[in-house]
C-alpha cells in the first residue's frame, strides 16, 4: 500500500518534470516523440517544417484572406462594437510604450480581433497570436477608456479561440495550470522542493556556475525565485482565528496556491490584521485555486469548474464576507457571476458569491481600521497591482491603511499605475517585454529613495524582487498587510483564540 | 517574402524594426479615430529629424506619396493615407529637448503626447494651454497640424496662437526653420501658413512652443437648465458683459445620459443642458467673477448651480466633459464628431436646425462643445453594420456644416479639414481664395506628393492628386 503510493508520487512528479522540461526546452520532448514517430513511419515530417491546418507549410508571412473565410464565432462579438477606436487608451498601454506600434495597442488588439470576428483573419494566424499574447492583461486601457469597453474580457475571448501549437503544448499548460495548482500536495512538493534547493547551497551554486544559461526558459524561471521563508514543511494555516474584541463581521480567506507556498507569511499576516479588527477568520482547507490564471490564458471550462468549486466551499462557511489579499485572485472572485451566468445551477450563487468578495485593504477600509499601535518606521512608496487599481478600481484603500501605520511615510512613484511587468505567468511567457517594462518600473521605484516597495499581490511582489536583485538595490518588498501587522505587534503567530495571541 | 527596393530602401534608413510591410501590420495602420479608412503601402517610424528628411526624399525620387501621423486620434482623416504610399508615424520622436524657465517656451519633438507636456513643467507652476479631449492621448505635432483647440482656449488662444516657431521637412526632404524663440521675426509668417496645415505643406520636427504660468485659483461652475435657449442665452450674455471665462462648455441632453452612464460625474440626466463654466488667474476677483456669472445664469432660469468645492470635485466635473466623446459609445456602435463654428449669438437657432437634420435623416444628434466660441461638436450616432447608414450620416454631417456657413461660421473649429470636408471648402471660400491658398501649395510642393487629398476638393485645380500606380516601385 504505502510502496503503490509512492510509486504513483513519483511517476506523478516524474510526469510533472518531463511536462516542465518539454514547456522550458520549448517543446524538445515534442520534437524527440514526432521524430521517432516520423522515424518509425519513414515518415517526412523529420524536416521539422510547420504545417498548417490545411497541410500547407506556414511561412512567416500570411496573406490576409479579403473574403470568403467564414467568421469565426468570437465570445462576447458584441462588446468589440463599443470599441470607438479614438486611441485614449494608447499612451496608457505598457506594451503600446515600449514597442510604439498599433498592433500593441489595446485599439489595434481590439481592431484585430474585429478583423477575426468578420473572418478577415483566421484566429490562427501567427501575428495574432502573437500581439494577443504580448498583451499584458493589465486592464490600464479599462480605466483610461471612455467608452467602457471591457478590454480583458475581450482579451480572454480571443484567447480562447485562438488554437493551440500543439497538443503537447496544450497538455503542459494544463498540467501546469489546471493541474499543478489546484494540487495542494504538488503546490507542497513545489514549495518544499524549492527551499530545499534555496538552502542546501544548490541554488547558489546554479547561479554562481550559470549553469541553467543555455535554456533561457528555466534560468529565467530560475532567477525568478524570491528569497523564501519559513520553515521547510509549512504548516498548515488555523481553519479558524477567532476575532479580537468586539465581533465585526466573519470572513472567509482564500489563502491562494503558489503564493501560500512562496509568502507564507503574508497569509499569515492577513489573518492577524483580520482579526485585530475584529474579524472570526475562517480559512476552509478544501478551498481550492480561484482559476484566474486558467481564465487569463483563455481557458475558461477549467476556471468555471475551479470557481464551482469554491463557490460550494465558501457557501458552506457562511460568513459575511470572502477576503483575498492577492489583487488577480480577488478580480477573479469577483467576477464568477460573470463567468457562470450562464450556468442555471450556479448563476445565481456565483452572483452572490462575487457581491461578498473583497480585497483585504478594501475590507478594513470599509469597516474602518482600528488604530495600529506600534511604530513602523519605513520609507515606503506603493505600486498598484493592476488587477487592484484596474481590475477592481480599488486605489484609495490600501493608501489610506497605509497612512494609519505610525512611523511610515509613504512616498508616491510617477506612474504607480503601470504594469510592473508580472501579468501572471507574462514574465515567463514574455522575459524579454516583460523586463522592458520592468526597466521603466524601477526607475521609477528607485527615484522616490524609498526603502520599502509595497504591492498588494504576490506576482508583482515576485517581479519587483526580480528586478531590484537583477540590479542590486536593497529594498525590502512586502505587501502592505506584512506591515500592518507588525503595525498591530503581530509576530505571526496565529492561535484559534484571538488573533496572533499577543 | 522579400521587402520590394523600395522597402529595403526605407529600411536602410531607419532600420528594420521601425519599417511595417506587412500586409497584417499595414491593417492596423488604415484608421485612426475618424471614420475613414485607407491602407498605407509602408509604415515607418523615424527617430529623428534626418531620418524623416531621407524618407521624404526618398518619396520623392520615387514618387511615392506621404501622409505623417501622430496618436492617431484625429477626427477629420488627417493621417489617413488616402493615396496610398509612405505613413510616417512620428511617434518614437517624443522627446522634450529643452524647457527655458526664463523665457517660458519649450522645445518639443512632434510625437509627444500634449499631456505630458503639462506634465513635464507642472513641477514649475506652467502648463502647455491648449487642451484638446484627447489631450491624454494626441500628440503635438498631430495638434499643429489640425491647428488643434480645446475648451481652455477660449481665453488664451489655440494653437496657433501657442507655437512661436517649428523645424520642419519641407516637400522636397530639406530641413528648414520658420520662426523661433522670439516673438516678432521679420519677414513672412511661415509658422502662421504651416500650422493648420495639415501635412501638405511638409512635416514639423521640431516645434517651439510658449508655456503659461499655471492660474493662481480657478473656480469650476456647473449650471443646470431646462431649455437649450436659457443655456445659450446664458452664453452670449457672460461674454457680452465683458467677462472672459478660461471655458464654457454645453453638453445637452443626450450627451449628459452619455456621460453619467461612463463618469457619474454627477450631471443631471433629465435636464435640457448643462454649462461648465471656468474662471482662472489672480485669486483676487475670482469670486465675484463666479457671482457674476451666477448672476446671469439665475437670470437665464438656471434650475440649479452648483460650484466645484475642491480639486477633486474640479476634476470629476471636467472628466464628464472630456471623456464625453468616448461615453457615447455606451449608447451608439459609433458617431461622427461634426466640427464648425457659428457666431454664439446664433447659438440657439443653429442648435434647432441641426436637432431638424436629426430629425430629417432618421438619426441621433448629441452635442457636446465649446459654446464661448461657438465651436459646435454635433455628434451624429450611427451603425456602420447597417447598410447605407455611414454615408447617409456623412450627409447629414455635411448639411450640418452648410448650416453653419449660412450663420455667418466656419468649417472646423479644431479638427482640422481633412478627406471629411475638402468638398465643402468651396462653399466657404470663394475661387480667389482657394487659389491663393493652392498657389501656396504648389509652391511648396510641386510634386503634390504631401499628404494628398486633404483640405482641398479633388480634383485640384493647380494640384493633380498622385494615384500612380505604384507596381513600378514592387510594392
Amino acid at each position: 500500500m504505502k510502496l503503490n503510493r509512492v510509486v504513483a508520487w513519483a511517476a506523478l512528479v516524474i510526469g510533472a518534470i518531463a511536462l516542465v522540461a518539454d514547456y522550458v526546452y520549448d517543446g524538445l520532448l515534442r520534437r524527440s516523440l514526432r521524430r521517432l514517430l516520423a522515424a518509425v513511419r519513414g515518415g517526412e515530417e523529420a524536416g521539422g517544417v510547420q504545417r498548417g491546418p490545411d497541410g500547407q507549410p506556414v511561412s512567416g508571412i500570411t496573406e490576409v484572406p479579403e473574403s470568403g473565410e467564414t467568421p469565426v464565432a468570437f465570445p462576447d462579438a458584441e462588446l468589440i462594437r463599443s470599441c470607438v477606436h479614438c486611441g485614449l487608451c494608447l499612451p496608457f498601454c505598457p506594451t503600446y510604450n515600449v514597442l510604439g506600434v498599433e498592433m500593441d495597442s489595446p485599439r489595434g488588439r481590439i481592431y484585430q480581433m474585429k478583423l477575426v470576428a468578420e473572418g478577415k483573419i483566421s484566429p490562427d494566424n501567427p501575428h495574432f497570436y502573437k500581439h494577443i499574447y504580448q498583451c499584458l492583461d493589465c486592464r490600464a486601457c479599462e480605466t483610461a477608456c471612455p467608452s467602457g469597453v471591457q478590454y480583458g474580457r475581450l482579451v480572454e475571448a480571443a484567447r480562447s479561440i485562438i488554437p493551440p501549437r500543439s497538443n503537447v503544448e496544450q497538455a503542459a499548460r494544463r498540467a501546469i495550470l489546471a493541474g499543478a495548482l489546484n494540487s495542494d500536495p504538488i503546490l507542497s512538493v513545489i514549495g518544499v522542493g524549492s527551499r530545499l534547493y534555496q538552502r542546501s547551497g544548490l541554488q547558489k551554486l546554479v547561479r554562481s556556475t550559470g549553469i541553467l544559461r543555455p535554456i533561457p526558459r528555466l534560468n529565467r524561471m530560475e532567477s525568478m525565485l524570491p528569497h523564501l521563508e519559513g520553515s521547510l514543511i509549512l504548516e498548515p494555516l488555523p481553519p479558524v482565528v477567532r476575532a479580537q474584541g468586539e465581533r465585526r463581521a466573519r470572513v472567509a480567506f482564500l489563502s491562494g496556491c503558489i503564493a501560500a507556498q512562496f509568502f507564507p507569511q503574508t497569509n499569515r499576516s492577513t489573518i492577524a490584521v483580520l482579526a485585530a479588527n475584529g474579524c472570526d477568520v475562517l480559512t476552509p482547507p478544501a478551498q481550492g485555486c480561484c482559476g484566474a490564471l486558467q481564465n487569463h490564458s483563455g481557458d475558461r471550462e477549467t476556471a468555471k469548474n475551479f470557481a464551482r468549486h469554491n463557490i460550494d466551499v465558501f457557501e458552506r462557511t457562511g460568513a459575511d464576507y470572502y477576503v483575498s489579499n492577492a489583487a488577480g485572485c480577488g478580480s477573479m472572485l469577483k467576477e464568477y457571476g460573470e463567468l457562470l451566468a450562464d450556468d442555471p445551477l450556479y448563476a445565481e450563487r456565483a452572483e452572490a458569491f462575487s457581491e461578498k468578495a473583497r480585497d483585504i485593504t478594501e475590507l478594513l477600509a470599509e469597516l474602518g481600521l482600528r488604530p495600529p499601535t506600534h511604530e513602523v518606521s519605513a520609507r515606503a512608496t506603493y505600486q498598484d497591482a493592476c488587477h487592484l487599481r484596474h481590475g477592481q478600481k480599488i486605489k484609495n484603500p490600501p493608501r489610506e491603511l497605509l497612512a494609519a501605520i505610525p512611523g511610515l511615510e509613504l512616498v508616491e512613484m510617477a506612474r504607480s499605475e503601470w504594469c510592473c511587468g508580472s501579468a501572471g505567468i507574462y514574465n515567463v511567457t514574455q522575459p524579454e517585454l516583460s523586463e522592458s517594462i520592468l526597466d521603466m518600473k524601477m526607475e521609477n521605484v528607485i527615484a522616490t529613495g524609498a526603502d520599502t516597495i509595497l504591492a498588494a499581490n504576490p506576482g508583482c511582489l515576485i517581479q519587483l524582487q526580480h528586478g531590484l536583485r537583477d540590479r542590486g538595490v536593497h529594498m525590502r518588498a512586502a505587501h502592505p498587510v506584512d506591515l500592518l501587522a507588525e503595525a498591530y505587534g503581530a509576530d505571526g503567530h496565529l492561535d484559534s483564540n484571538g488573533g496572533d495571541g499577543g | 517574402m522579400q521587402p520590394s527596393r523600395f522597402v529595403q530602401e526605407l529600411i536602410d534608413i531607419v532600420g528594420e524594426r521601425n519599417v511595417l510591410w506587412d500586409d497584417y501590420d499595414l491593417r492596423l495602420y488604415e484608421y485612426d479615430g475618424s471614420v475613414d479608412r485607407a491602407l498605407p503601402q509602408a509604415v515607418v517610424l523615424p527617430e529623428s529629424a534626418e531620418q524623416v528628411a531621407e524618407i521624404v526624399k526618398l518619396c520623392n525620387r520615387a514618387s511615392v506619396p506621404y501622409t505623417a501621423r501622430g496618436g492617431g486620434t484625429g477626427l477629420s482623416g488627417g493621417s489617413i493615407p488616402v493615396a496610398g504610399g509612405v505613413l510616417i508615424t512620428l511617434v518614437k520622436m517624443n522627446r522634450v529637448l529643452e524647457v527655458d524657465l526664463e523665457n517660458l517656451r519649450a522645445v518639443v519633438e512632434p510625437g509627444l503626447v500634449n499631456l505630458q507636456l503639462s506634465e513635464a513643467v507642472a513641477g514649475n507652476g506652467l502648463y502647455y494651454v491648449p487642451d484638446p479631449s484627447s489631450q491624454k492621448a494626441c500628440t503635438i505635432g498631430g495638434n499643429v497640424g489640425e491647428n488643434s483647440g480645446g475648451p481652455h482656449t477660449l481665453l488664451y488662444g489655440v494653437t496657433t496662437n501657442h507655437v512661436l516657431g517649428v523645424e520642419v521637412v519641407m516637400p522636397d526632404g530639406e530641413l528648414v526653420e520658420f520662426g523661433g524663440k522670439a516673438l516678432d521675426l521679420p519677414g513672412y509668417d511661415l509658422t502662421g501658413a504651416f500650422v493648420g496645415s495639415e501635412g501638405t505643406l511638409g512635416i514639423a520636427t521640431k516645434i517651439t512652443v510658449r508655456l503659461v504660468p499655471l492660474p493662481e485659483d480657478v473656480r469650476t461652475l456647473l449650471a443646470v437648465f431646462n431649455t437649450v435657449d436659457d443655456a445659450s442665452a446664458t452664453v452670449s450674455e457672460v461674454i457680452g458683459k465683458g467677462i472672459i471665462p478660461a471655458a464654457i462648455e454645453m453638453l445637452d441632453q443626450m450627451a449628459l445620459q452619455a456621460v453619467e452612464a461612463s463618469v457619474h460625474a454627477g450631471y443631471p440626466e433629465d435636464a435640457a443642458a448643462v454649462l461648465l463654466i471656468e474662471v482662472d488667474g489672480l485669486r483676487d476677483g475670482l469670486d465675484e467673477q463666479a457671482q457674476a456669472i451666477r448672476d446671469i445664469a439665475e437670470a437665464h432660469n438656471a434650475r440649479s448651480l452648483r460650484i466645484a468645492k475642491d480639486a477633486k470635485e474640479r476634476e470629476l466635473l471636467w472628466s464628464g466633459r472630456k471623456g464625453a466623446f468616448g461615453a457615447i459609445g455606451r449608447i451608439s456602435p459609433e458617431y461622427y464628431v461634426v466640427d464648425g463654428v457659428v457666431p454664439r449669438t446664433k447659438l440657439p437657432e443653429v442648435l434647432e436646425a441641426i436637432a431638424e437634420v436629426g430629425r430629417q435623416y432618421d438619426l441621433r444628434i448629441a452635442n457636446v462643445f465649446h459654446a464661448g466660441d461657438g465651436n459646435l461638436h454635433p455628434l451624429v450616432l450611427f451603425d456602420g453594420a447597417i447598410p447605407g447608414e455611414l454615408e447617409r450620416t456623412k450627409e447629414a454631417g455635411a448639411e450640418i456644416m452648410r448650416i453653419c456657413i449660412r450663420a455667418g461660421g466656419v468649417l472646423s473649429g479644431e479638427h482640422g479639414i481633412g478627406m471629411e470636408k475638402a468638398e465643402l471648402m468651396g462653399e466657404l471660400f470663394s475661387d480667389h481664395d482657394m487659389e491663393v491658398m493652392l498657389k501656396l501649395k504648389a509652391a511648396l510642393d510641386p510634386e503634390g506628393l504631401a499628404n494628398p487629398g486633404k483640405i482641398f476638393p479633388t480634383p485640384g485645380r493647380c494640384v493633380e492628386i498622385p494615384r500612380r500606380p505604384l507596381a513600378g516601385i514592387g510594392w
